[in-house]
C-alpha cells in the first residue's frame, strides 16, 4: 500500500492504463505541459509524450467530439474537461451525440471513452466553477456515472471506466484533491457499478456521494459518541449503474434512510433512490427517506455562505438526529 | 521534457499605433484625459497589487485573476466610452468594472466575500458586475459573453438608444466557437458592438501560438467576418484609446462591429494559483520594459506635466486604496439572509408552495 493523495491518484489510474493499452489517448486544456489546473495529470507528458497526451486550445466541442471520433473509430480516449460546469458548452456531443450512438446504430458503434472533471464546491469558486452536475449526466440514458470519494477509489474507479466499453462521467470532487488515502500498490482495477458500505450500524442508514462521504463519516461518529445512535454509511461511488442491492440492504437492516446529496435539491441523485426505495423497501422502512442536500440555488461564493449552502457535518448530524426523535 | 520554444510573434503595434513622438498637448486627447487615464491605470495597478496582498494575508479567498500589466487597455476604452454604455469582461474583470465607476471598495469588499462587495459576497472575483455603471458582469465561461454583448447591442440598435458595447475577452478565447459565432452575428446584423482581444500571449498556462492555427488570433480572424484587422499597442493607453474612440463612434453611427486586438503582458501569473513558470526566461523583464504605467508617467512629463500633479494623483490613488482595503475589512460577511435572496424576480428563493 502506498499513500496517494486523491490528485496523485488521477494521474496513477491514467498511467497504469496508458502503460498496458497503447490506444488509451488523453487530451484536454493544459493537461500535458502544466500537468493540469489542479495538477492532476503531472507526469504523463514526460512518460508519454505528446502524441498521447495532447494539449488543445479552449475548444470544448472540439475535445469532446475529438473523443468521441476516435473512440468510436478505434482508441480509448480519456478527454479533461478542466470545470464540471463547462459540460454546457459542449452538451451536445455529451448528451446527444456520445450516449446516444450505440443505441441508435443498433450496436454497431461502440462507445469507449472517459470524459473527467473537476466537480462541486467547497473551494470558493462561486456558482459557475463549483456545481454538483452529476445530476445532469445521471438523467441522460448511455451515459455511466462515477464520482469517488477516496484516492483508492479515484485509481480503481477511473482504471475502471478507462476499460469500459461504454461512455463514462469521471466526476472528481476538486475539495478532495488534497486528501491522502492508502491505495494499493501494483495494477489496481475496481468493478463499476458497486456501493461501499463504509460503516455498519443498526439505527439509521446515511448514503452520501464523494465529498458528502468524509462528512456523512464525521456525522455518523458524531451520532455515535454523542448520543448513542448507531449509524451505517454507504458510499455509493457510482451512480450509473446504481448499486441499489448494497443499497437497499443497508436501507432494510435499519428502516431509516437519509441521503446526503451536494447538488441543488431538485432531481438530485437522492430522489431517485428515494423512489426507488419507496418501489422496492417500504414496507421495510420505519420512516419517510430524508433528502439531505443544498438548498435549490445557484451557489453562493464568499466562505460563510458556501459553508451554510453546502450539507454541513452539522447539518447532516442535526437531521438524522432529529429524524430519529 | 523541455518545451520547444516557438518563433515569437512579430507585432503589427509599431507599424499601426498612431506615433506619440511629437504630439502635443492639445492634440485630439489633450490634457485632461490624459490625467484621467493616468489615474484609472494607477488605480487599477494598485487595486489589484493590493489584492494581491489580501490573498497573500488569506483575506480574498476562492481563486482570482489579475489584470497588473494590462491597465492601458482598461482605461484606454473606459476613457473612449459613454457613461451609458456597456462593458463585457471576463473573470479577468476587476479592472474593467473599476473604470467604469465601481467603488474600490465594493470591488475590495467583493474578493474578500464581504456585506459591502459589489454583490454582497454572492458572486466572487470572477462576476464584478455594477449595472448602474454600465459594468455588465464579469463572465466566468469562456466565450459565454461575446454572443450576450451582441445581445446588449442588438437591444440598443432596436431601441436606438446610441449605446454601444464594448466586450473584453483574452486571446484564448477566439478558440471557442462562441467568438465565431458572435462575431459573424454582430457583422451580419450591424450590431453596435466592440470586441476587444486582449492578447497577453498565454491561455491559462499554454503560449497562445501553440493553440492556435494562426498568428494574430483575433486581427487574423477578422477578415473571415468582413472586417479589417486592427492590432494596437496595448500598453499604450493613449493609443487604445484612439482605436476605441474610432470604433466606438463607428458603432454609434449605425457602422457595425470592430474587432481590435491589443497586445499585452500580464505580470503576474494566470490567476493566484499560478506562479508563471512556464514563461521562458526573460519575456517578463522584457515586458516589464514596456510596462504601461512608467511609460505613460514619462509621457506626461515630456508633454510639460508638473511632476507635482503626476505625483498628487499618485498619493490620492495610495490613499484611496488604503481607504478602501480599510472599508473592506471593516465590513461584516453577508449573513444568511443573503442565501435565499434574488433566486427570482419576486426577490426569494422559493420553488414550491
Ligand atoms: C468554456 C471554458 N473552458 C475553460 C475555461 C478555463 N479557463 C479559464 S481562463 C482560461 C484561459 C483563458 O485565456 P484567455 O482567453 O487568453 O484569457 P486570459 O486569462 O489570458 O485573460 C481557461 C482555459 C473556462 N473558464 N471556460
Ligand atoms: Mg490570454
Amino acid at each position: 500500500m502506498a499513500e496517494l493523495t486523491y490528485r496523485d491518484a488521477v494521474a496513477a489510474a491514467i498511467a497504469q492504463e496508458m502503460r498496458r493499452d497503447e490506444t488509451v489517448v488523453f487530451l484536454g486544456e493544459d493537461v500535458a505541459w502544466a500537468g493540469g489546473v489542479f495538477k492532476t495529470t503531472v507526469g504523463l507528458l514526460d512518460e508519454f509524450g505528446e502524441k498521447r497526451v495532447r494539449d488543445t486550445p479552449i475548444s470544448e466541442q472540439a475535445i469532446i467530439g475529438a473523443a468521441m471520433g476516435a473512440a468510436m473509430t478505434g482508441l480509448r480516449p480519456i478527454a479533461e474537461i478542466m470545470f464540471s460546469d463547462f459540460f454546457a458548452v459542449c452538451w451536445d456531443l455529451i448528451a446527444n451525440q456520445i450516449p446516444k450512438t450505440r443505441y441508435m446504430t443498433s450496436g454497431q458503434v461502440i462507445m469507449p471513452l472517459v470524459i473527467r472533471t473537476a466537480n462541486g464546491g467547497g473551494v470558493r469558486f462561486g456558482a459557475q466553477h463549483s456545481q454538483s452536475i452529476e445530476n445532469w449526466a445521471m438523467m441522460i440514458p448511455g451515459l455511466k456515472v462515477v464520482a469517488p470519494s477516496t484516492p483508492a477509489d479515484v485509481k480503481g474507479l477511473l482504471a475502471a471506466s478507462i476499460r469500459d466499453d461504454d461512455p463514462v462521467i469521471f466526476f472528481e470532487q476538486k475539495s478532495l484533491y488534497a486528501d491522502k488515502g492508502e491505495v494499493p500498490d501494483g495494477e489496481y482495477v475496481e468493478e463499476l457499478g458497486k456501493a461501499k458500505v463504509l460503516r455498519e450500524g443498526t439505527d439509521a442508514t446515511i448514503i452520501a456521494l464523494a465529498a458528502m462521504v468524509p462528512r456523512a463519516m464525521k456525522a455518523a461518529e458524531r451520532l455515535q459518541a454523542e448520543d448513542g445512535i448507531s449509524a451505517s454509511v454507504v458510499d455509493v461511488r457510482c451512480l450509473v449503474p446504481l448499486d441499489t442491492q448494497t443499497i437497499f440492504a443497508e436501507i432494510r437492516k435499519t428502516g431509516r434512510a437519509f441521503t446526503v446529496e451536494e447538488n441543488p435539491r431538485l432531481c438530485g441523485w437522492g430522489a431517485e433512490i428515494s423512489s426507488l426505495a419507496m418501489e422496492e423497501c417500504f414496507w421495510d422502512l420505519d420512516l419517510p427517506l430524508i433528502r439531505i442536500t443544498t438548498p435549490h440555488i445557484p451557489l453562493p461564493s464568499a466562505d460563510a455562505l458556501e459553508d451554510e449552502a453546502l450539507p454541513s457535518v452539522e447539518r447532516i448530524y442535526n437531521t438524522v438526529r432529529e429524524g430519529l426523535d | 521534457m523541455a518545451r520547444k520554444p516557438k518563433a515569437p510573434a512579430k507585432s503589427k503595434a509599431a507599424a499601426k499605433a498612431p506615433a506619440n513622438s511629437g504630439s502635443r498637448l492639445n492634440d485630439d486627447i489633450g490634457e485632461d484625459k490624459r490625467l484621467k487615464m493616468f489615474q484609472l491605470q494607477l488605480e487599477v495597478r494598485h487595486l489589484e497589487t493590493r489584492a494581491h496582498d489580501l490573498f497573500l494575508q488569506n483575506l480574498v479567498k476562492g481563486t482570482s485573476h489579475l489584470a497588473v500589466g494590462q491597465e492601458a487597455i482598461a482605461s484606454g476604452f473606459a476613457t473612449a466610452m459613454r457613461s451609458d454604455d456597456y462593458t463585457f469582461c471576463t473573470y479577468r474583470g476587476h479592472a474593467h468594472t473599476m473604470v467604469r465607476g465601481a467603488s474600490m471598495t465594493a470591488v475590495l469588499g467583493e474578493l474578500m466575500g464581504r456585506e459591502c462587495g459589489l454583490l454582497n459576497g454572492k458572486g466572487g472575483s470572477m462576476h464584478l458586475t455594477s449595472v448602474e455603471h454600465g459594468a455588465m458582469g464579469s463572465y466566468a465561461i469562456i466565450g459565454a459573453h461575446l454572443p450576450i454583448a451582441a445581445g446588449a447591442a442588438w437591444k440598443s440598435q432596436y431601441l436606438g438608444t446610441g449605446q454601444v458595447s464594448v466586450c473584453f475577452f483574452g486571446d484564448g478565447t477566439t478558440n471557442i466557437g462562441a467568438f465565431h459565432e458572435a462575431i459573424n452575428m454582430a457583422a451580419v446584423w450591424k450590431l453596435p458592438v466592440v470586441f476587444v482581444c486582449e492578447n497577453n500571449l498565454y491561455m491559462e498556462y499554454t503560449p497562445i501560438g501553440d493553440v492556435t492555427a494562426v498568428e494574430h488570433p483575433a486581427a487574423d480572424r477578422a477578415s473571415a467576418y468582413g472586417l479589417p484587422s486592427i492590432i494596437v499597442d496595448g500598453n499604450d493607453a493613449d493609443a487604445v484609446y484612439r482605436v476605441a474612440r474610432d470604433a466606438i463612434e463607428m458603432a454609434r453611427e449605425g457602422g457595425g462591429p470592430s474587432l481590435i486586438e491589443a497586445k499585452t503582458y500580464r505580470h503576474f501569473g494566470h490567476s493566484r494559483a499560478d506562479p508563471a513558470k512556464y514563461r521562458p526566461e526573460g519575456e517578463l523583464e522584457e515586458w516589464m520594459k514596456k510596462d504601461p504605467i512608467p511609460m505613460y508617467r514619462q509621457r506626461l512629463l515630456d508633454f510639460g506635466i508638473g511632476e507635482n500633479v503626476v505625483s498628487s494623483i499618485e498619493e490620492m490613488v495610495m490613499k484611496a486604496v488604503d481607504d478602501a482595503t480599510e472599508a473592506a475589512k471593516a465590513s461584516p460577511e453577508p449573513g444568511s439572509e443573503y442565501l435565499f435572496k434574488d433566486v427570482w424576480a419576486d426577490g426569494g428563493a422559493s420553488w414550491r408552495n
